[in-house]
């Protein structure tokens, strides 16, 4: 396999885009990233997305993208893995470039969400439709039953889970593309309007729209065509069962542990090494859970873990600098390519005044469903 | 919604009628066609208890479409006497008096209609004990 690394990254911002359609969104994202690239053609793109049918009832969109980002005839291949969509995508260009077969390749992400009626029954196909949505169980109400089970395990509080959006808010004020660019206290998540308890709707990411793209290629060419060259050193992946109920535990997300540890194999890593990790918050609980199984905290620690400022941009593992899914938007498809891009705003030093500093090693964790599917990837610069 | 869909679903959510299987012995519920845990691919049918008791709940205040007028309503993960767990509602009952642990029984419930003219659709709620 060559190694690969990325030339180019552009995102639109992640807000409700009233004036710009699905295809609109990702035009703007595949163009910024080409100009930022500035490669002259691309072999061939790979656009994940949750459901444009049902959010706004168009299918077939690999081809209706090629046409109207004027490369017309080149390979389009839409990827879905629910809210894993957009980090698929990236693996599978990632694959592409590695195997040979192309140099340059489109990665990207899209939705377009707030033409949609009912976001939320359409977010509930991610789950298993017949047996947890058909009875009333929304995606919020599935991570609070996660929730649950944590808090009545290892005594995490109410308190513990808001510190994570009141973080999270606090690094999307320093995102020019983030959604919510404001800071929330503690007790406004805690005493905002209840969803499924015990998450508040502060604690659950936004119905967004926006789109993300990057450009990848053989890690030869990236040398020549960047200052600073930034390597995909592991890329893990891992299912587990559709149903949350199907697990043995609703406290651990078996798939985020397995991904991760693929990923830290094939880049000969340990979670020790990460300096900057974006991981999938889709409400509160989330994060929790998904720093215990990335490694990064001992199971049922994570919500002393955040308060204490551990996550924190000058924290001893900085999570969610970009504001996460709850601050920056949550866009399904489009968000695992957002995460990449900023780790790689991160290790170019281009993260602005959310930048950590010295970070060399980052890692983007995107997750699908109640963690049925779960996709890593480790960057370095080299 | 689809008729045949609902007709081929009364073994699940009329009957409550799984399968084990014949390999390994595992339960499942609804009805699969390979054993997940030794490959197998025969089943014998398995009747699921009627009773169970709550892994986790949550109440939820903000459903779907076709919930809005039911909220706020509990919904849990239950674990059947023999191991099986599913997901489905608490019935008749406050949030305050539901908690993990307790004892639930499943009961015969509508769970969606379209309406004057169209399919209900029935299948299996919780009440606690």
């Amino acid at each position: 396999m060559r190694e690969v690394g990325i030339i180019g990254v552009g995102m639109t911002r992640f807000k409700e885009h009233w004036d710009s359609s699905l295809r609109d969104l990702f035009v703007e994202a595949a163009l910024k990233a080409l100009d930022d690239a500035k490669v002259p053609m691309i072999d061939s793109i790979y656009v994940g997305s949750m459901s444009s049918g049902l959010f706004v009832e168009q299918e077939h969109i690999g081809p209706m993208f090629a046409e109207y980002l004027g490369v017309k005839n080149v390979p389009a291949i839409r990827v879905e893995s629910a809210c894993a969509s957009g980090a698929l995508a990236f693996r599978l260009g990632y694959i592409e470039v590695a195997s040979g077969l192309s140099d340059i390749v489109l990665v990207s992400g899209v939705e377009k969400m707030t033409d949609c009626e009912d976001p939320t029954s359409a977010l509930a196909a991610a789950a298993d439709v017949e047996c947890e949505a058909f009875f009333g169980a929304t995606f919020p109400a599935l991570y609070a039953l996660i929730a649950k089970a944590h808090m009545d395990r290892y005594g995490t509080t109410r308190e513990q889970l808001a510190a994570v959006s009141v973080k999270n808010h606090k690094n999307g004020l320093k995102n020019p593309d983030a959604q919510f660019q404001r800071e929330i206290s503690l007790d406004a998540v805690l005493n905002s309007v209840m969803i499924a308890d015990p998450l508040t709707i502060l604690q659950c990411s936004p119905i967004s729209d926006g789109a993300a793209a990057i450009i990848l290629g053989p890690l030869d060419m990236v040398r020549k065509m960047t200052d600073k060259v930034v390597k995909i050193t592991g890329s893990g992946v891992a299912t587990d069962t559709i149903a949350l109920h199907s697990r043995k535990d609703v406290t651990s997300l078996d798939a985020v542990k397995l991904s991760a540890e693929r990923a830290y194999k094939m880049a000969n890593r340990k979670p020790k090494d990460i300096n900057v990790c974006e991981v999938h918050d889709c409400f509160s609980i989330a994060e929790l859970v998904t720093i215990e199984e990335l490694g990064f905290v001992e199971k049922g620690k994570s919500g002393q873990f955040v308060v204490e400022g551990n996550t924190e941009i000058d924290g001893k593992i900085p999570i969610n600098t970009s504001g996460g899914l709850k601050s920056k938007g949550h866009p399904v498809g489009a968000t695992g390519i957002a995460q990449i891009i900023e780790i790689h705003k991160q290790l170019t030093g281009n993260a602005g005044e959310r930048q950590v500093k010295d970070a060399k090693i980052g890692m983007a964790q995107n997750m699908g469903g109640t963690g049925a599917s779960s996709v890593v990837h480790i960057m370095e610069v080299v | 919604m689809s008729s045949p869909k609902i007709w081929r679903q009364r073994i699940e959510r009329y009957r409550l009628l799984g399968q084990k299987c014949k390999g390994c012995g595992k339960v499942y519920f609804p009805k699969r066609l390979v054993c997940p845990e030794c490959g197998g691919r025969d089943f014998g049918e398995e009747s699921m208890p009627e009773t169970g008791k709550i892994v986790t709940y949550t109440t939820v205040y903000v459903g779907p479409k076709f919930m809005e007028n039911d909220t706020p309503y509990v919904v849990a993960i239950i674990e059947f006497a023999n191991g099986v767990r599913v997901t489905t509602q608490v019935v008749d009952v406050s949030p305050e008096e539901v908690s993990a642990g307790k004892e639930v029984k499943f009961v015969f419930r509508k769970l969606k209609d379209e309406g004057k003219t169209g399919v209900i659709v029935y299948g299996y709620k919780a009440q606690l004990v």
